[in-house]
């Protein structure tokens, strides 16, 4: 059995067998290949690459997919009342 | 209102109401509240999978894309080398060539960097992407998107998640005649008559999140909107009347006693 490599899988250090494709790591952490974007230390794959591009030492891969999102998450500043005027107020806490 | 479809760079929406997918309780709720909303426009961001719980589910199981234009926003992303790596990315995932460009300028206003902006929708447009820039309610900044290539601007009501609804109508009405692509207000409103105010100031359409999904009753706050953006539109076609400070009586003064 060969020696294990040593890689950084979206941010986690991870021993992987040697020898494997990134289409081989996608599948051992059971995530399926569509709709996935893979970058390879800073380098945004191909699809058609994950199957080619074998897995060396050292390297960072990040997996990226979609997330519920609109615009940056709000941080809520709780409690916080903006005085809009005597009648209309606005509170981001009392929703 | 059958003819009156928004058209973005050669698609066409049926929708006027483009809404986020963020901050629900849960994917069934996110459904069910696009649904009500009538919008064939999503927004979702793009972030790391999750490599340790893998029972996690996916949005996209729950937003067909098949049914739903998917808009992969560069949200997070506070300067261009981000904001152009997030859309590449996004592109790489598989949905289209479509972004909405965010490059914000600080976490607590959420203010976008226009500078920043501009440079990363050259970048992004030299690329082949559809870029759809969030922008500031100024008529300058968004000229130069449109003159760099951008097929449709996105300019702020208010400070995201704010729900201030439109803090500058003047400036907005300036950028609607300034340039002569879609205008898309983006971001700021809280309730359905800041949605109508938009459209009847003549915005093509309104893109939210916030105010649908942090209403206490999300689904029934998604379809007062769907109702608002319809209502707004339809007033702004309609053509309003003028204001004046006095009275003009309605009923015929002539058959008077």
């Amino acid at each position: 059995m060969p020696e294990p490599i040593q890689i950084q899988v979206n941010g986690e250090s991870k021993a992987w067998r040697r020898g494997a494709t990134v289409a081989d790591l996608l599948e051992d952490l059971e995530i399926k290949t569509e709709r996935v974007a893979v970058e390879l230390n800073l380098e945004i794959l191909d699809r058609a690459a994950f199957a080619q591009r074998q897995l060396e030492n050292g390297d960072r891969v990040e997996i990226l997919s979609f997330i519920g999102g609109g615009t940056e998450q709000v941080h809520r500043s709780e409690g916080v009342v903006v005085a809009l005027g005597a009648q209309e107020r606005y509170s981001t806490a009392a929703r | 209102m059958m003819d009156d479809r928004l058209i973005i760079a050669g698609r066409e929406f049926k929708s006027r109401l483009w809404v986020g997918t963020g901050k629900y309780k849960d994917f069934i709720e996110t459904q069910k509240a696009i649904e009500a909303s009538g919008a064939d426009v999503v927004t979702v961001a793009v972030r790391r999978v999750n490599i340790t719980d893998r029972s996690k589910e996916n949005l996209l199981d729950y937003i067909d894309p098949k049914k739903y234009t998917i808009l992969p926003n560069t949200a997070g992303c506070y300067n261009v080398e981000d904001a152009v790596r997030y859309a590449r990315l996004a592109r790489a995932a598989g949905v289209s060539d479509l972004v909405k460009l965010e490059v914000l300028g600080d976490e607590k206003t959420l203010f976008p960097d226009t500078a920043g902006l501009l440079e990363a929708a050259k970048i992004l447009i030299t690329e082949g992407f559809i870029v759809l820039p969030y922008t500031n309610d100024d008529p300058i900044v968004a000229k130069k998107l449109v003159d760099i290539g951008c097929p449709a601007v996105m300019p702020l009501a208010a400070p995201i998640g704010s729900g201030l609804g439109i803090r500058n109508p003047y400036n907005l009405k300036i950028i609607m005649e300034t340039v002569k692509v879609p205008i898309i207000v983006d971001a700021g409103v809280g309730t359905a008559s800041d949605a109508a105010l938009a459209m009847e100031y003549g915005a093509d359409a309104v893109l939210m999140n916030t105010a649908i999904a942090g209403a206490q009753d999300p689904i029934a706050m998604a379809e007062a909107m769907n109702y608002a953006v319809h209502a707004g539109r339809l007033a702004f076609k309609a053509g309003r009347i003028p204001r004046k400070l006095y009275a003009t009586a309605s009923s015929p003064i002539e058959g008077m006693l």
